[in-house]
């Protein structure tokens, strides 16, 4: 066989079962299924048929192996992409940055992905995932300096439609289909096939039915997307970047609005696309998926690449310490004494739910304490604040301060009863930008301030002061715009807000989010302090080193779930990403 | 109000200083005062004198006072971000219930409640609508805007309703006299007495604090406790309020109401005096004054434009280009508006 002769000659080997292995331990199934042009589709329906056949089969004799050769209409060594494939990977990206305003969000990532493997890439938030999938896609443009090979050649992806001509397709979590219209519709958006300057909807239909059948969709071209599941348009998306050839094929986080068997349903496309030579990269936080799915693993962490786990090395155990691997910074100033644990707890949380995004939470928060929660974003931590604030409807449980169940239906309850929330997006849902700091500082306060409905306006300068005084803020004035002060003084003015209504229980979600370090720090002593008056805190933080550093005791949610509890010495990087991701083993005793 | 915290307060801002952001800050002062000011000079001149004399100025403060009314309405309105299309109508209706009440023996004397009550009632059931089923203001208004016209006209079979002794027609026909040309109008002074009073409300108030909030951030105000619905059910009573105190002044001075052409287009020429006065149209900024001042801007441009013999189609053109002109330098004022 002369394929066979050839492959070893560069270092390939043909295994038992049919697949090509790299030295890298990537697998690469039936190499001739490796070209996906539209005009092979034929071809293609072919071969997975007869690869579907081999699924089947635990393990393919040779049998099977020769009949899928010899039907075979290109050989190996017709095919141009297989003969690469011991040469350059499909994709390798080397240097890649990108600043936006200074700072460096990805710093000199090199990645490859290789035809026929499935590369996941993980991080947690905010390492970068999402903005190096950016440039891949053409939304943003990397910094000078990086360099884009796309199968061995240098290539420059300047906007979506070069990263479309160079096959790069991407999934997002965000569907970005027409629902209105018909799947061949989608499928040709941007580039409808025309006869005599109309349109024609015979021929796109036929262009992509043989695709779907491939697909193994359960549905035809002309069928329209607004009755179909998620899941169902999510294949028309595929179908879509195939149909635009994409060699390199991105998923970012797939699953999430899929169920169990839908999910299972995708994993074996995205199997069968694997088997037809794409380059996938699979972003996901879900562990078992990885394991499942992942030939390699590369994990990113601030911005920079740490490292890429082979087949032969993957542990989940690993890829959680490669992705928390920092060290804890020192500037947190934690004391556990505050926690006054002989007190009746300040706020009982038992099986607040509001049936869609948070299961049933039960929670205590004592006198004193900074109670952390923990988890991925999109886990329901933020949902869960804004149902204990009244933000959102409620459907089940109930609230408990002090001993009173209360009756919040809105956020106006929430803070009479002294309940605080600071919102993690302080500019769309917290501050009034065109107000002074003194306005922003006294809104939650003048309605009690003021005689019949008059504003005491002494009143209010004073506790501006205060504010200012108390808070360390840097303005002009008290009436200058809140607008133009930077993000840590923003955020101060609006937690000076907060804590001007006299809360008892202070919820802060995201507090140092696009807060430079020193205002972090005080972000922290501010905290500690009011831990040290008794109040109970509770901070919600995808930053796990701030997390770890403020929290006295830590919940840690996941998809919706509370699923464990960490105190003291077991608070740990490690711990509350295993509890983040559901990694099986987890160090979770659920405490009461 | 100690000292110390007067002297904070007073520090000035240290801005960037370039060009631009210096000529923003002027207008940002001034608003459209100078306008206003060269304007009034201009048509003085070119109008041979006649312009800046105290019967012409009398004449102006007058056509001024109902728009300043209205327009006074809709500053609480577009304030918080929202718009009232309907004030026109509700002035023509609430115009039609005062002269029929008037014209009913024993009861003339509720003809000016009828009037505010008329205006109340159809506020109250915009800012139902807005605060409580969540339907757009400008759908709401539009809808009123349509409805409440047909109304106007059903009250008085469509045809005009006259009456000669109007008991408060003082209101719309005397004044202080200040000298043997020049006399304030009742009907200014009226427009000054609402835009003292919405003064006071918007910056003295709790009230007015959070009209501005809701303006700027709605998604703030629920969260910050502000009961959102409550203060857009103000907004929306306060203008139906000012439009029916629209239709007493109107009433007063015409002896009469009439379904279909009263008020036409009232609402838009409030919306330009609130826009002129340099109020943001998605909301959170804005002052009343800037409200007298459009108000103002627009009685000095029909008057002046009259006295300098420009024709009616041309006084049309003019006026709309000039709220454009306005809301462009709007634009320069705030160049990153919110959406």
């Amino acid at each position: 066989m002369q394929p066979r002769d050839r492959t070893r000659k560069t270092g390939c080997c043909l295994s038992e079962t049919g697949t090509l292995c790299r030295s890298s331990g990537a697998r690469i199934t039936s190499p001739s299924l490796n070209v996906i042009l539209p005009k092979h589709y034929i071809f293609l329906t072919k071969h997975l048929l007869s690869s579907r056949r081999a699924e089947g089969t635990s393990a393919p004799g040779p049998a099977a192996r020769t009949i899928n050769r010899e039907t075979d209409p290109m050989s190996l060594a017709q095919n141009p992409l297989c003969d690469r494939q011991d040469g350059p990977p499909l994709l390798q990206l080397r240097g890649i940055s990108k600043t936006f305003s200074g700072v460096r969000v990805l710093k000199d990532v090199s990645l490859e992905a290789h035809g026929g493997e499935i590369l996941a890439l993980m991080g947690e938030n905010g390492a970068g995932k999402s903005t190096l999938m950016k440039i891949l896609s053409g939304a943003y443009t990397a910094d000078p300096g990086g360099e884009v090979r796309i199968a061995g050649q240098i290539e420059k992806i300047t906007n979506p439609a070069s990263a479309r001509a160079l096959g790069i397709g991407i999934i997002y979590q965000e569907l970005a289909l027409a629902p209105n219209l018909t799947v061949a519709e989608n499928i040709h958006l941007g580039s409808e096939l025309r006869r005599n300057g109309m349109i024609d909807r015979a021929a796109m239909s036929e262009a992509c039915r043989a695709l779907l059948l491939e697909l193994g969709a359960p549905f035809g071209p002309d069928d329209r997307l607004s009755a179909m599941s998620v899941a169902e348009q999510q294949l028309v998306e595929i179908a879509r970047a195939l149909h635009r050839d994409a060699r390199i094929l991105v998923l970012d986080e797939p699953t999430t609005a899929l169920s169990a068997r839908e999910t299972e349903r995708l994993f074996l496309l995205i199997r069968k696309l694997r088997a037809r030579g794409l380059a996938l990269i699979y972003i996901s936080h879900r562990m078992d998926e990885i394991d499942e799915l992942a030939d390699r693993v590369s994990v990113l962490r601030d911005g920079a690449h740490v490292g890429t786990l082979e087949k032969d090395e993957l542990s989940s155990a690993r890829i959680v310490s490669m992705m928390v691997g920092r060290d804890l910074s020192s500037f947190y100033e934690k004391d556990g004494s505050h926690v006054r644990a002989d007190l009746p707890p300040v706020l009982q949380v038992e099986g607040l739910t509001d049936g869609r995004r948070v299961q049933p939470a039960s929670f205590v928060l004592q006198p004193g304490e900074v109670l952390g929660i923990a988890g991925l974003v999109g886990a329901g931590r933020t949902e869960l604040a804004r149902l204990i604030f009244g933000a959102d409807p409620r459907t089940g449980g109930t609230v408990r301060l002090g001993e009173r169940v209360l009756d919040i239906r809105s956020p106006r309850d929430a803070l009479a009863e002294g309940i605080a929330y600071l919102t993690e997006d302080r500019k769309a849902l917290g501050l009034f930008l065109d107000m002074s700091c003194s306005g922003n500082i006294n809104l939650g306060v003048v309605e009690t301030d003021a005689r019949l409905g008059v504003l005491d306006r002494a009143r209010g300068k004073q506790r501006a002061t205060g504010s200012f005084a108390a808070l360390r803020i840097k303005a002009q004035t008290l009436l200058t715009t809140v607008g133009g002060l930077s993000g840590g003084n923003q955020q101060k003015v609006l937690l000076g807000r907060l804590l001007e209504t006299g809360p008892r229980v202070l919820i802060l979600d995201e507090p140092t989010r696009g807060v430079d370090i020193g205002a972090k720090t005080e972000i922290y002593r501010i905290i500690n302090d009011l831990a040290a008056k008794g109040l109970g805190i509770l901070v919600i933080s995808s930053e796990m080193a701030e997390i770890i550093g403020v929290s006295d005791r830590v919940i840690v949610m996941r998809e919706g779930q509370l699923t464990g509890e960490l105190t003291g010495s077991a608070i740990t990087q490690e711990a509350i990403m295993s509890l983040a991701v559901g990694l099986a083993a987890a160090p979770s005793p659920l405490a009461a | 109000m100690s000292n110390s915290l007067t002297s904070t307060a007073s520090v000035p801002p240290v801005a960037r200083h370039d060009a631009r952001s210096s000529a923003r800050s002027l207008f940002q002062a001034a608003g459209m005062l100078p306008a206003l000011i060269l304007l009034a000079l201009g048509f003085h001149f070119l109008g041979g004198h006649r312009f800046l004399t105290g019967a012409n100025l009398s004449i102006i403060a007058q056509q001024a006072s109902i728009n300043t009314v209205l327009a006074s309405g809709m500053t609480f309105v577009i304030l918080t971000g929202g718009i009232d299309l309907s004030v026109g109508s509700i002035l023509a209706f609430a115009a039609m219930c005062g002269l029929i009440v008037s014209l009913m023996p024993g009861l003339a004397w509720l003809a000016i409640p009828a009037c505010l009550g008329a205006g109340l009632l159809i506020g109250l059931f915009n800012g139902a609508l807005i605060a409580g089923v969540r339907i757009p203001p400008f759908i709401v208004t539009l809808g009123t805007l349509t409805a409440v016209r047909g109304l106007a006209r059903l009250m008085g079979n469509d045809r005009t309703i006259f009456n000669a002794d109007l008991s408060f027609a003082w209101i719309g026909n005397d004044g202080i006299a200040v000298t043997s040309t020049f006399t304030i109008p009742w009907l200014a002074v009226i427009a000054l007495a609402v835009v003292v009073a919405s003064w006071f409300i918007l910056r003295r108030t709790v009230l007015g604090v959070h009209i501005y909030a809701i303006g700027g951030n709605p998604a703030a105000a629920r969260l910050s406790g502000i009961r959102v619905g409550a203060v857009l059910m103000f907004v929306y009573a306060a203008s139906g309020v000012l439009a029916g105190l629209g239709a007493v002044m109107s009433s007063a001075r015409l002896y009469a109401a009439n379904g279909l052409q009263l008020g036409q287009s009232y609402e838009l020429d409030a919306i330009a005096a609130v826009i002129l006065g340099g109020t943001s149209f998605v909301g959170g900024i804005g002052s009343i004054w800037g409200t007298l001042v459009g108000a103002l801007l627009i009685a000095v441009l029909s008057n002046g434009l009259i006295l300098v013999g420009v024709s009616d189609i041309w006084q049309f053109i003019v006026k709309g280009l000039v709220i454009i002109v306005a809301v462009a330098l709007d634009r320069f004022r705030a160049p990153t508006a919110r959406t």
